[in-house]
C-alpha cells in the first residue's frame, strides 16, 4: 500500500532466452533429417495400408520417378523421368548409382532402396527399374507410399 | 595504476538469442520431417544364366493369377476360374481363401504335412504362388494397390494364425522364433513375372 518512489516496471531477466532457443534446436536436429536433393521431379506417392517405416536412414538409397517440375517441364517434357541424386537418368545408369552408393555405406548388405515414383507412372518404367536392381543385387525396395485410412 | 578494481565486467550474453535462432531458423529451412513410410518388398535373385529362362514348373492348381491391365482393370485367375474383379476391394479375401485352402479343396493350393518349429506338425500350402502380372503401361497406383491387399491378406492370415496358437497375440506381438514359425506357415510367394501384353 506504501507509494515509495520509482514505479519503473523490474526488467525481465532473459539469461535462460538462450538455453531456451537451443533445446528447441536441438529438438528440430533430433526428429528431422537434412534434406539430401532438390527435386526435379514431381510426384504424388501412391496410399497403402501395409506401411513399414525406413529405419536405417543411412541405409536408404532413393531413386525419384515422375513427371519434371513445372520450371523444367519446358526443358525437358512432360514425359516420365528417373532422378538419381541431382540429375535425370536412364534405367541404365541406376546400376553404377547403386554400386556407388553402396560404397559409401558401412553396412552394405543391410541396403534398401527407396523407389518414390509418381501414382501414374506406367509400370513399364517401374519395371526397367526393377530388373536393373535385380541384376545390381540391391533386393531390398521399398515403395514410398503414405498412409491410407 | 593504483586502482582496487579486480571484478571482470560480465560478458553481455544478450545476442546469443539471436544467434541461436538463427541456428534454429537455418535447420528449420534445411531439414525435412517427413517420415518415410513404404511397402516393402524383396525382389528374387538375378537369373544365374541370362540366356536360359528358368521355367519353374508349378502345379496349375497352386497358381493364382493377377493381371493388371492398361484400364486398370485387375483379372483374376484362381482355382479354374478366371474373371475381371468389379471391385478391386474383393481381391483381398480372393487371396485370403486361396491360400488358406480351408476346406483343402481340389482346385485351390495342395496342402501338405509339415513340422514346423514351436507349431508341431501342420498342414500347409505352401507351394502356392500369387503371380502378379502387368501390362507396360499399367498405372504404378494399381500395382501399389493390389502389393498392398496381397500383403494385406497376409498379415491378416498371420495374424489369425497367432491369435489361434499364440494366446491371442497378434503376429507383431510375437517373439523372433514364434514369428518365424508363423512365417514357414504362411510363406509370402508373390511373384512379379515379366510384363506380358494381353487383352
Amino acid at each position: 500500500m506504501s507509494k515509495k518512489g520509482s514505479r519503473e516496471m523490474p526488467e525481465m531477466n532473459t539469461s535462460s532466452l538462450p538455453d531456451l532457443i537451443f533445446t528447441i534446436l536441438f529438438f528440430f536436429m533430433m526428429v528431422t533429417t537434412m534434406r539430401e536433393v532438390t527435386l526435379k521431379v514431381k510426384f504424388v506417392i501412391p496410399q497403402g495400408t501395409e506401411l513399414t517405416k525406413l529405419e536405417k536412414k543411412s541405409a536408404v538409397s532413393f531413386i525419384y520417378i515422375g513427371p519434371p517440375t513445372d520450371q523444367l517441364r519446358a526443358q525437358y517434357g512432360s514425359g516420365t523421368r528417373i532422378q538419381l541424386n541431382d540429375r535425370f537418368a536412364e534405367p541404365s545408369e541406376v546400376m553404377d548409382f547403386i554400386y556407388q552408393e553402396r560404397q559409401s555405406m558401412s553396412d552394405q548388405t543391410a541396403q534398401v532402396v527407396s523407389i518414390k515414383a509418381d501414382r501414374n507412372t506406367p509400370m513399364g518404367k517401374i519395371t526397367d527399374v526393377k530388373e536393373v536392381l535385380r541384376k545390381s543385387w540391391a533386393l531390398k525396395i521399398n515403395y514410398s507410399a503414405t498412409t491410407r485410412n | 595504476m593504483g586502482k582496487k578494481k579486480k571484478k571482470v565486467p560480465g560478458l553481455n550474453t544478450s545476442s546469443t538469442a539471436d544467434i541461436s535462432f538463427m541456428l534454429l531458423i537455418f535447420f528449420l529451412i534445411t531439414t525435412s520431417m517427413d517420415t518415410d513410410k513404404g511397402l516393402e518388398r524383396r525382389l528374387p535373385k538375378p537369373p544365374e544364366n541370362e540366356d536360359v529362362k528358368q521355367e519353374m514348373k508349378i502345379k496349375e492348381r497352386n497358381v493364382m493369377e493377377v493381371r493388371l491391365n492398361s484400364q486398370g482393370q485387375v483379372w483374376v485367375k484362381d482355382g479354374g476360374s478366371s474373371e475381371f474383379l468389379n471391385n478391386v476391394a474383393e481381391l483381398r479375401n480372393r487371396a485370403k481363401e486361396f491360400v488358406k485352402n480351408e476346406q483343402n479343396l481340389p482346385h485351390f493350393p495342395e496342402k501338405h504335412a509339415k513340422f514346423i518349429e514351436g507349431l508341431g506338425q501342420c498342414f500347409v500350402t505352401d507351394k502356392h504362388v500369387i503371380s502378379v502380372q502387368t501390362a507396360p503401361d499399367t498405372p504404378y497406383w494399381i500395382y501399389f494397390y493390389v502389393q498392398n491387399e496381397l500383403v494385406a491378406a497376409y498379415n491378416e492370415l498371420r495374424d489369425d494364425l497367432s491369435k489361434q496358437k499364440f494366446g491371442g497375440r497378434e503376429y507383431s506381438a510375437l517373439s523372433d522364433e514364434q514369428k518365424v514359425a508363423v512365417r514357414a506357415y504362411y510363406p509370402q510367394n508373390i511373384s512379379e513375372a515379366e510384363p506380358k501384353k494381353y487383352n
